[in-house]
């Protein structure tokens, strides 16, 4: 049991990963979370303004579907199939991290000092939440899809552009650990 | 019940997505760092066996569910909006922690100001179709 309350190493998840790619491709289907926002978008009456988003919602019901089982299995991850482990983070990042003021790096899975409903009417915060969440909203769609359409699909099925964008993401992500983050904090 | 399994496949996804700690925000910052193997593994393993199933599926030893050939949608050519795109996507997911699946599993785990996060996606998307056709591509 300890198994599967403790923290999967890497060569588990991995693979596991993968099987929703594969389970969703034998279903007829293609895994690609960030298409759901442009649904979500649709079905707000976005296609009233933009024609971008004036297609058949309903033929993603399939994928909102998902979305819906995802949150489901977050719920069911952390109340019944997890203990109190940390994350085994590397020392020197928990360092790091405190030195900037992160108290307590790997006890939860996102930073209090970030998500907290209580930090949230501090202006940082806010700005850090709303921001990191439009850049994700435009990038991705922008670039055409996410972590699990490009760096999941599109690298399995050896698909130059997805290499590009996955490229384009740790461009991104590289300047914003190494650069940008230390300026906030 | 057609939309069962995909009901089943997300809540799967939401499992393994947490059992690996894939979204925390402590080991996507640790990642662009360099300063554990943790991610790479998950995203290279992933990949691995992904290649396997597609090249197995394309040589016909796996059919879909309707007994068709497994198919990957091809994206279109393209050079600037992947690579400005995904930067800013890069941006982003480096500042929160979360892509567009971990920002739903982190809601299910009882992180609530990700209902925040997703209205932001949301605006963003909304912003990129209003843009869309002043963007290069």
């Amino acid at each position: 049991m300890n198994y599967i309350l403790n923290p999967w190493p890497w060569y588990i998840s991995g693979p596991l990963i993968a099987l929703v790619m594969a389970l969703l491709l034998y279903f007829g289907k293609t895994f690609g979370m960030s298409s759901n926002l442009r649904t979500m978008c649709t079905i707000a009456g976005a296609g009233k303004f933009v024609d971008f988003f004036n297609f058949s919602w309903r033929d993603q019901i399939w994928n909102l579907t998902v979305v819906f089982g995802s949150i489901v299995g977050g719920y069911i991850a952390v109340n019944f199939l997890s203990n109190d482990a940390r994350t085994d983070l590397n020392p020197t990042t928990i360092t790091e991290l405190q030195n900037i003021g992160f108290n307590n790096p790997g006890k939860t899975l996102v930073p209090n000092e970030i998500f907290d409903l209580d930090v949230l009417v501090s202006p940082k915060a806010l700005i850090i939440i709303v921001l990191g969440g439009l850049l994700v909203g435009f990038g991705t769609r922008y670039a055409n899809g996410c972590t699990s359409g490009h760096a999941i699909t599109g690298l399995s099925s050896l698909q130059k552009p997805s290499l590009i964008a996955v490229i384009g993401f740790f461009i991104g992500g590289l300047i914003m650990v190494n650069f940008i983050l230390p300026l906030i904090f | 019940m057609k939309f069962l399994k995909f009901l089943l496949v997300g809540i799967f996804f939401g499992i393994v997505l947490v059992k690996s700690e894939a979204v925390s925000w402590y080991r996507i910052y640790e990642m662009f760092r360099f300063q554990s193997f943790h991610m790479y593994g998950i995203i290279g393993t992933a990949i691995a066996t992904g290649i396997l199933f597609l090249q197995i599926s394309k040589r016909g030893y796996i059919k879909s569910i309707k007994g068709a050939n497994i198919f990957v949608p091809k994206k279109e050519n393209g050079l600037i909006r992947y690579i400005v795109g995904g930067t800013i996507f890069g941006l982003g997911w480096a500042l929160i922690g979360a892509c567009p699946g971990p920002m739903y599993i982190l809601l299910g785990t009882g992180i609530y100001s990700m209902l925040i996060v997703i209205a932001a996606a949301l605006l963003g998307t909304f912003i990129y179709g209003a843009l869309k056709v002043k963007l290069p591509h």
